[in-house]
């Protein structure tokens, strides 16, 4: 495709501004930026945004621009900084929400009225503004002004009940797992809502919380429960429709292999892969609901053959069967991962402070639009001059006029 | 919102999401299923526990404000009928094994002849390129591959998934976003494409904090039961409690002090604070705090949680503004009032089970349009009638005589 006049983003054009901090409001507008949209990320001069101060740094210095975590989610965008609490804020308030069509903000209920962020204030300055609220349990209700994080919203709304094995405690699952739900339902919403708003002229509010979009995840175990009245639990890796199933020691040093045997014809194959020992004739093994029963045996011999091979041989061999498995792979395995590599889900971005850092791409590919990082992820108040005068068209004189008052802290 | 968009959804469990997504966003979703029904249709737990394809209640999770009808679409006909389908469709959503419709000669080369503004979106194990592409996957496998599952668990067992299958309905949520940037595209040029979801992509990107300590020092973050890696070391994110366990950290700076404060001033009521009363809240930073220390602080924390309910926590944390969640179990959280409180479930009537079914109303609040669910998920084929003989005017002989032949 050489010499053909390079595709227009996707979301060029779209302007956003980004108040909102952690993982679940800067990862939805990081999506918007990848695919051609203006971010601006509104920060403060002191009080710095949990990702800013999270481990792990470049070379273990703890800095504001040197954070992977705060990287991860931001590439992309533009800081700026703005202290809220300023009396002259609301006049450059004023000037960046005329600039934006998205706001995006996590405020804790309440808190968006106190800076004149909440949606009447913001609809009346820009009619057809459309504003993205995220939190922890929804802005009505007796528990909203309940702060709440992924990490413990995740004990909240289920998750960490369904995770570890039936006869020990619960344990943690994937990170601040609630967080790491709800961009993409926001991103719907907000691509939605730019949609009905180029029909109609008008905007809209949207709220979107960690409680509410949690239980879409566990919906058929909650069903359970409202239909037949059964309160499922975590079981380990089983599942009622599949056995073998489960995480297989294999040869090496905590090397395992995730094997999932659902039909008969892939228990057969399966039976194959082992070159039919005799236990797998054995008549407790026979279906499905045989198996089951006796899972626990089934276990014990299924590994007593994975311990012989490595994890990538166990996972070649039942593949070459048509068997569904894989390593349980650690994450230098998938950074290594021949599929991700071959799909370019690590991208090197550089950077002024940490030199550079690996960025992950999104789950998907299109076939005519690519994902661009127009910068990477910036430094607190990198681009203040920038925006400030060349797209909020402010006077050199009313920049540094403000600038000296501390409204950009 | 999407009021003016029709989706045709040909997916099984791996997609069920996307659907449901933009129908609750206001899309007309057709669902396609193969004469006979889903194939996820037989996944339970089911209706009053009674195994048949209607009954799937893991398919009423999904299905929810979608239509459905059959089509063979591997027939002559049913390949005709599918192309006036989508000559009429802005998207197709489908999560058959990377090549199946092409060999049909319905991928999106073909699609894209009938209607070049039609977005078809494809989601599989591990997309549509690259050595693995036609590597077979479960939930478990792709949780394995995507690399969460050997964070999580206990040292001393193999590596665990989440007990519910999350890797699906994460790949649909983001499937329908990416389907909507594409309609952004759309927009501009005029033109559909095709969006090539690989579960197992989404998945991996749940490691950004892993993958943040390899890229500084080549770290390999490892499971560690209630605890993860953070800051300086592993730390405790799940607590037992009297009657079952709790989320919270040991937090530094302004915002772990508000919690540590009163929940030390708690325990300290009840002669129970222990060295934790040493701390200076204000100056912590837990990135400075030895194992030794962190340990000591922990077994405290337990020894102080496994007096009280969680119920009694909890509410004491409401109370406070301490940063401390009960561990719900799915009970707990239907009962929540919260939830109850913000209306968030809805009673939908199933007139096969003579009974309603309490469900979610909808993911997301909008000031402007009524994002409720509308429709009670469909039984197979329940609108044949209504899109072949209203919409497409054929006649009911010809439906006849296509059920005989197998096509619907």
């Amino acid at each position: 495709m050489n010499g053909v006049e390079e595709k227009q983003s996707p979301l060029e054009g779209l302007k956003v501004l980004d108040f909102s901090t952690a993982f679940m409001g800067p990862d939805t507008t990081r999506t918007l930026a990848a695919f051609g949209a203006e971010v601006i990320k509104v920060e403060s001069m002191h009080q710095h945004e949990l990702n800013r101060v999270s481990a792990p740094y470049k070379d273990n210095i703890v800095g504001i621009n040197r954070s992977y975590t705060f990287a991860s989610v931001n590439t992309g965008k533009y800081s700026i900084t703005l202290n809220l609490r300023h009396p002259r804020s609301a006049e450059v308030l004023t000037r960046l929400i005329d600039w934006g069509d998205v706001v995006v903000e996590n405020f804790v209920s309440g808190s968006a009225r106190k800076y004149g962020l909440d949606y009447e204030q913001l609809q009346r300055l820009k009619p057809g503004i459309i504003v993205l609220s995220f939190s922890a349990q929804g802005l009505t209700g007796p528990y909203s002004r309940h702060p709440g994080y992924g990490f413990n919203l995740l004990a909240l709304c289920g998750f960490s009940h369904f995770t570890g094995w039936p006869d020990r405690e619960a344990v943690a699952p994937i990170g601040s797992y609630t967080d790491l739900l709800c961009p993409w339902f926001a991103l719907a919403a907000i691509l939605s809502a730019l949609d009905y708003r180029s029909r109609t002229g008008r905007g809209q509010h949207i709220e979107i919380s960690q409680l509410e979009i949690s239980p879409h995840f566990l919906l058929p175990a909650i069903l359970d429960y409202i239909v037949n009245g059964r309160v499922q639990s975590r079981c380990g890796n089983r599942s009622p429709h599949a056995a073998p199933h489960g995480a297989y020691r294999c040869r090496g040093e905590d090397r395992w292999c995730a094997i999932a045997v659902h039909s008969e014809e892939e228990w057969q194959a399966f039976c194959k892969v082992l070159g039919y020992p005799p236990w797998t004739n054995d008549p407790r093994f026979a279906t499905l609901r045989d198996r089951k029963n006796n899972e626990d045996e089934l276990d014990r011999l299924v590994e007593a053959w994975t311990i012989y091979h490595s994890a990538e041989e166990v996972m070649a061999m039942m593949q070459a069967s048509g068997i569904a498995a894989g390593v349980v792979q650690t994450i230098e395995d998938v950074v290594r991962d021949p599929q991700l590599r071959y799909r370019g889900h690590f991208q090197i971005v550089e950077h002024v402070e940490m030199d550079r850092y690996i960025c992950q791409n999104v789950g998907f590919r299109f076939s005519e639009s690519k994902v661009r990082w127009k910068r990477p992820t910036p430094c607190l108040g990198e681009h203040n001059e920038f925006v400030y005068t060349k797209l909020l068209g402010m006077s050199g004189e009313e920049f540094v006029e403000l600038l000296n008052q501390g409204v950009f802290e | 919102m999407l009021q003016h968009y029709r989706v045709l959804d040909l997916t099984d469990e791996k997609g069920w999401m996307c659907g449901k997504i933009l129908s609750e966003l206001g899309a007309d979703v057709i669902k396609i299923e193969k004469p006979g029904g889903d194939p996820g249709r037989n996944i339970g737990p089911f209706y009053n526990d009674n195994p048949a394809p209607e009954r799937s209640l893991y398919w009423l999770a999904y299905n929810t404000n979608k239509r459905s009808i059959t089509l063979n679409i591997e027939t002559a006909r049913g390949k005709d009928i599918f192309r006036q389908l989508v000559s009429r469709a802005d998207f197709v959503v489908e999560s058959f094994a990377p090549g199946y419709l092409d060999d049909l000669e319905l991928g999106y080369f073909h699609l894209s002849q009938i209607n070049p503004r039609v977005i078809l979106t494809s989601i599989t194990p591990f997309g549509q390129t690259g050595p693995y592409r036609d590597f077979k996957a479960s939930d478990l496998v792709l949780m394995a591959m995507g690399g969460v599952m050997y964070v999580c668990g206990d040292e001393d067992r193999p590596p665990l998934r989440i007990s519910v299958e999350q890797s699906y309905p994460l790949a649909g949520a983001e499937a329908a976003a990416a389907s909507l940037i594409a309609h952004h595209s759309r927009i501009l040029t005029g033109r559909g494409q095709w969006v090539d979801v690989s579960i197992q992509e989404c998945i991996a990107r749940e490691l950004f904090m892993e993958l943040g300590f390899w890229d500084a020092f080549k770290e390999i973050a490892v499971r560690a039961g209630p605890r993860r890696r953070r800051m300086a070391s592993y730390q405790r994110d799940i607590w037992p409690c009297k009657d079952g366990h709790l989320g919270f950290r040991i937090l530094g700076g302004a915002l772990g002090a508000q919690t540590l404060r009163s929940l030390v001033e708690w325990m300290d009521n009840e002669g129970m604070a222990g060295s934790l009363k040493n701390i200076d809240f204000d100056l912590l930073d837990m990135s400075k705090v030895t194992r030794a220390q962190l340990e000591e602080w922990e077994n405290e924390l337990c020894r102080f949680f496994v007096q009280h309910t969680k119920e009694e926590i909890y509410r004491r944390a409401v109370e406070k503004q301490m940063l401390i969640c009960p561990g719900y179990t799915p009970k707990e959280l239907v009962e929540y009032e919260q939830l109850k409180e913000r209306n968030f479930w809805t009673q939908l009537h199933y007139p096969e089970f003579g009974a309603t079914v309490k469900q979610p109303e909808g993911f997301l609040r909008s000031s402007e349009v009524q994002c409720q669910i509308k429709r009670k998920a469909p039984l197979i084929g329940e609108h044949n009638e209504e899109i072949y003989l209203e919409e497409l005017g054929i006649s009911k002989r010809e439906l006849h005589s296509l059920k005989e032949q197998g096509v619907i």
